[in-house]
């Protein structure tokens, strides 16, 4: 399987074109970490439950992404800085199909 | 003052089975946490989640383990300083160390343990631009006591447990209760979601779902907030309250530990790996998710490795020329500071004619 190119903005406006492993279960907000594009215990904090919203991101490109489970829509539902396309980072999971997804992260909140 | 053998900061996973491994060297533990309960983001955040890199527990619900790892500790009779943070540490003439808390309570050890996982849990706040002005002036994150609110007007804002079961309560208590939320569908338990739904319908909660509170209004005490009602039609109304508590949860932040003078390193303190856990300053250590050194994995069962190496470094310190071997649990048993012992039954000896 292929590496997927991804662009993510940083939280300092800095857009960084990275590449993304389709096969180790990773989810956006992981391939934030991995590249280690936001600091540490700043992103992930909840470890991938969709229970702190700090790995939200807007998705910018017109990629078509997995319906938002319950968990995810009631914890954008909570979170600040929401808007039409806030997405949770951790419950993207990288696929073939997101080649050349586009995101910019949300604010710490 | 309180004085223990070891004090913990932060009564987590690790920080409970700190007091475990140091009550096998006969040293006292006490904790702090700034949650009003034990058990850290295990109960905090994920009770009901299951976690399956426990050795030996094939799979444990997060508040179970710290069910069990209180269990496991009783004997050891830990002491607990609950729902006050860890403000300021001072190191004593005799090398003993001081922690004083928020609210002013004073700990005194030879050993600081901090197992402060991502930090102490603050509330979310609103990002509205007076907040500031109007805290304790009107606006609470937490709810202290409920007598405060009788016979005012409050509006709750928030979408979960915490929002829902305040509005039930202070609706017997306070004049008039609004509970605001940007969906109409809540978060919380069922049975708390129908409650809400009843009051609502006896007009006992006033509802503006989906609605956002987006201003405050005041002199020196908050006088109205003003609530963007959105929806088929969009409008901003003022509301006239006393009383303005945002339930939006709690959020970790490493807070007043970042100034203890220990060495920082992403939101982490750093430590020797190769040793005991110790940090820049000697006789503080820092155990479990809060350190940080290289290949370091944010692990419970890690959290457990370095908490028992940090006790073995700690009896040292304190008593430097006693000699000890460490001694396993199936050999030595275990005896509690309660009086109570528990150790592998004695095999039989019988003659066979």
């Amino acid at each position: 399987m292929e590496d997927i190119k991804i662009k993510i903005t940083d939280r300092d406006g800095v857009t960084h074109e990275v590449d993304a492993p389709t096969d180790m279960n990773m989810n956006l907000m992981e391939v934030v970490r991995s590249y280690e594009l936001a600091p540490e215990g700043t992103i992930g904090i909840c470890g991938g439950m969709a229970m702190c919203a700090s790995c939200q991101c807007y998705v910018k490109s017109a990629h078509e992404l997995p319906e938002k489970s319950d968990d995810e829509d009631a914890m954008l539902a909570e979170a600040f800085n929401v808007e039409d396309d806030s997405r949770l980072g951790c419950q993207i999971h990288m696929t073939e199909d997101l080649d050349g997804l586009e995101v910019v992260l949300a604010p710490e909140a | 003052m309180i004085k223990t053998d070891i004090l913990i900061i932060g009564a987590g996973p690790t920080g409970l089975f700190t007091v475990f491994e140091a009550g096998l060297l006969k040293l006292k533990c006490h904790l702090i946490d700034a949650l009003p309960q034990a058990g850290g983001q295990c109960s905090e955040i994920y009770p009901k989640k299951p976690i399956y890199d426990i050795p030996g527990f094939p799979e444990v619900l997060a508040g179970e383990l710290v069910d069990n790892l209180m269990e496991q500790i009783k004997a050891f009779q830990p002491g607990f300083t609950l729902g006050e943070r860890a403000e300021t540490i001072e190191k004593l003439e005799d090398g003993t160390f001081v922690v004083t808390t928020n609210k002013g309570t004073k700990h005194q050890a030879p050993i600081v343990a901090i197992a402060g996982g991502l930090g102490s849990f603050e509330p979310r706040k609103p990002l509205l631009e007076n907040l500031d002005k109007f805290e304790d002036n009107g606006v609470a994150y937490i709810i202290k006591d409920p007598e405060v609110y009788r016979d005012k007007k409050v509006v709750i804002a928030g979408g979960g447990d915490s929002a829902l079961d305040w509005s039930i309560f202070l609706a017997d208590v306070a004049s008039e209760v609004t509970l605001v939320h940007r969906r109409n569908e809540f978060r919380g338990a069922l049975d708390s979601v129908e409650k809400v739904q009843h009051l609502k319908n006896e007009g006992k909660i006033n509802l503006v779902t989906p609605g956002e509170i987006i201003g405050l209004k005041g002199g020196d005490t908050l006088e109205a907030v003003t609530i963007r009602k959105s929806g088929a039609v969009s409008e901003e109304i003022d509301l006239a309250v006393d009383n303005f508590i945002p339930l939006f949860g709690l959020s970790p932040k490493l807070g007043p530990i970042a100034d203890w003078g220990l060495d920082i390193e992403k939101n982490a303190i750093k430590v020797d790996n190769t040793l005991d856990y110790q940090t820049n300053i000697p006789g503080i250590y820092a155990i479990g998710d809060v350190n940080t050194y290289p290949g370091k994995l944010k692990l419970i069962l890690c959290g457990f490795h370095e908490a028992t190496l940090m006790c073995q470094s700690a009896y040292q310190r304190i008593f430097p020329d006693k000699k000890y071997v460490m001694k396993y649990t199936t050999v030595g048993g275990v005896t509690g500071f309660d009086g109570s012992k528990k150790e592998a039954p004695k095999a039989v000896v019988k003659a066979i004619d």
